[in-house]
């Protein structure tokens, strides 16, 4: 018997803010617990919560961004539940008229494209989070409670692991590069729930679904579904039944386990907010927003391949984090060529962030930096072995590439008039090197240029010594 | 709407509140008649009328995404029962797996 998989997946998203949603507490990651809250967060008696306005404003980007609808009037509800993680015993969220609906995202899955739709967008609230300890006691941290998270929730459009896993792909790139979010799966920045069900071919209702949870990597969701999938049929195929369950991945075994089993769905007793006043979202406002959208990647990658010639694999390479893809545009606006831009983005600077686990973010080189010496690279003033030392330089001290070339003096020397008598010299003095260089022997010419460099402490052009050095030896 | 004895033990258990079961009675004949009362309000004719989630008379009220420090960590810990390095601290809260 064929099935068939209906998938539908719910990404929370943090969105990249100063402050909490409700309340000025600052959104920090890694502080000590406990120590970026506040009376709101907590949910004391007699608080008043405030909408963060940037909340709406990244969260309309995104939206605008996945082409959905956003709606002219939002209201906050509130979602009850009891549970350490927080303390007001709801979550504010919105339950009945979301930030947007209707969206979708494109993706290319064995060579096909389709479009993925997207149900509706909301903000709410982050919750505290629980470690637990072997003791009997779990110890709880508030500082991630009333961080802003925006849910995105696809429609249950997609029919196996593979376009999930590309639909993931396609909106984390998409969020990332509106600048909304950090979408980082290891901070939880961003998180994925699935849900997946099956039903024999030919048959029209969906089958019973189950929820996976807290999935901390694309390939895990891609994984799980897959492992669902397989056992789903096993079980219809014996004569069982699916249960309306949670299950969770485990790493080790591959398989997936059962959390718990639903009992009726409906049991958060969902009602407006009555602290917080409705909103009305503008269509002025949204068209401020559209404004200053960043480009988005696909919008970049056309501009890197078509319009500055690179190859796709640097374009991507690029793409792979806004940060990285607005600094290479910083580059270029600042003079540099397009390809050496990228060639020693994807090389030099990866390279360095890498081998000391940093961020570009963290280090003091600035894209005028990298523009400025790839001039004196281009116009012969410095050698690209030379340019290896400023790079190493600038990026570790922030130090001015041509300032630092001119104190040091490491402009390369490409003065004829210095050169061509000691191209002479040097023929004169190895004989040998003239045989063999007549006897085909290509080392020669690298002997020659090797005591050229060395008399040179390396300032020498090597583009006007090798030119040189081959007509010197022809001549005689 | 009837209330039943096993709305009230549904409710406390979404509440995590514990009852006697003398204690069930006595909660469901009160809801009962409380909820009985706030029913009253469905015979007033809405009919045309555009529903509100809000009775306050506000709208859009936003706040600049700026970053304040409020209460400290040791003032608002003052509330905690009991804690341990700075967290909260609870009994034990995840669930237990049931292997299929």
């Amino acid at each position: 018997m064929n099935f068939k998989s209906t998938i539908g997946l719910e990404v929370h998203f943090e969105l990249k803010t100063k402050s909490k949603i409700f309340s000025p507490s600052p959104v920090t990651y890694g502080a000590k617990p406990n120590t970026a809250t506040n009376v709101i967060d907590w949910g004391m008696p007699g608080v008043l919560p405030m909408v963060n306005k940037d909340v709406y404003r990244l969260g309309i980007m995104v939206a605008l961004a996945t082409h959905a609808h956003i709606l002219p009037t939002t209201h906050f509800d509130r979602k009850n539940y009891y549970y350490p993680d927080n303390p007001k015993a709801y979550q504010i969220t919105q339950f009945f008229q979301p930030l947007a609906r209707d969206g979708y995202v494109e993706i290319e899955v064995h060579g096909k494209k389709k479009r993925i739709g997207i149900h509706e967008m909301h903000i709410e609230e982050d919750a505290g989070k629980n470690t637990h300890g072997t003791n009997g006691y779990s110890y709880v941290d508030l500082n991630r409670q009333g961080v802003p998270l925006l849910e995105v929730v696809s429609e249950p459009d997609m029919e196996d692991p593979d376009e999930a896993y590309a639909y993931l792909e396609k909106l984390r790139k998409i969020v990332q590069f509106t600048g909304a979010s950090d979408v980082k799966m290891e901070e939880g920045s961003m998180r994925v729930d699935t849900n997946i069900s099956i039903r024999p071919a030919g048959q029209k209702e969906l089958g019973t679904k189950v929820e996976m949870k807290n999935l901390n990597s694309f390939e895990h969701v891609r994984l799980s579904l897959a492992y669902e999938e397989k056992r789903q049929q096993q079980v219809l195929l014996s004569g069982g039944q699916i249960q309306l369950s949670t299950r969770r991945f485990d790493e080790a075994s591959g398989k997936t386990v059962l959390e718990r089993v639903k009992e009726g769905a409906s049991d958060y007793r969902y009602f407006p907010e009555p602290d917080i006043a409705p909103d009305h979202i503008s269509q002025e406002w949204i068209d401020e927003i559209a404004k200053t959208l960043p480009k988005s990647a696909a919008e970049r990658y056309d501009d890197y391949v078509n319009k500055f010639g690179l190859k796709p694999y640097d374009a991507n390479v690029l793409l792979q984090t806004k940060e990285s893809s607005d600094f290479f545009d910083g580059a270029v606006a600042a003079g540099a060529d397009p390809q050496l831009a990228a060639n020693w983005m994807n090389t030099q600077v990866n390279g360095y962030l890498n081998d000391h686990r940093v961020a570009l973010a963290d280090v003091k080189l600035t894209p005028e930096h990298l523009a400025e010496m790839i001039k004196l690279i281009k116009d012969g003033t410095i050698s690209s072995k030379i340019a290896k030392k400023v790079f190493a330089e600038t990026i570790e001290n922030g130090t001015d590439p041509k300032k630092f070339v001119e104190e040091k003096g490491m402009v390369q020397l490409s003065d004829l008039s210095v050169l061509e008598p000691m191209v002479k010299e040097i023929v004169d003095n190895n004989p040998q090197s003239v045989e063999d260089f007549k006897n085909g022997k290509d080392r020669a010419i690298g002997f020659l240029v090797g005591q050229i460099m060395k008399q040179t402490r390396g300032k020498a052009n090597p583009v006007v010594v090798n030119k040189l050095l081959n007509q010197e030896l022809a001549s005689r | 709407m009837k209330i039943t004895e096993d709305t009230i033990r549904h409710v406390a258990e979404l509440s995590r509140l514990e009852f006697g079961d003398n204690e069930i009675g006595k909660f469901t004949a009160e809801m009962d008649s409380i909820i009985n009362m706030a029913n009253q309000l469905s015979t007033v004719d809405t009919e045309g009328v555009e529903e509100t989630v809000q009775v306050v008379d506000r709208d859009t009220v936003f706040r600049e995404d700026k970053a304040e420090h409020w209460q400290t960590k040791d003032e608002l810990m003052k509330n905690v029962p009991d804690q341990a390095n700075g967290f909260i601290k609870v009994p034990v809260i995840i669930e237990k797996d049931e292997n299929e």
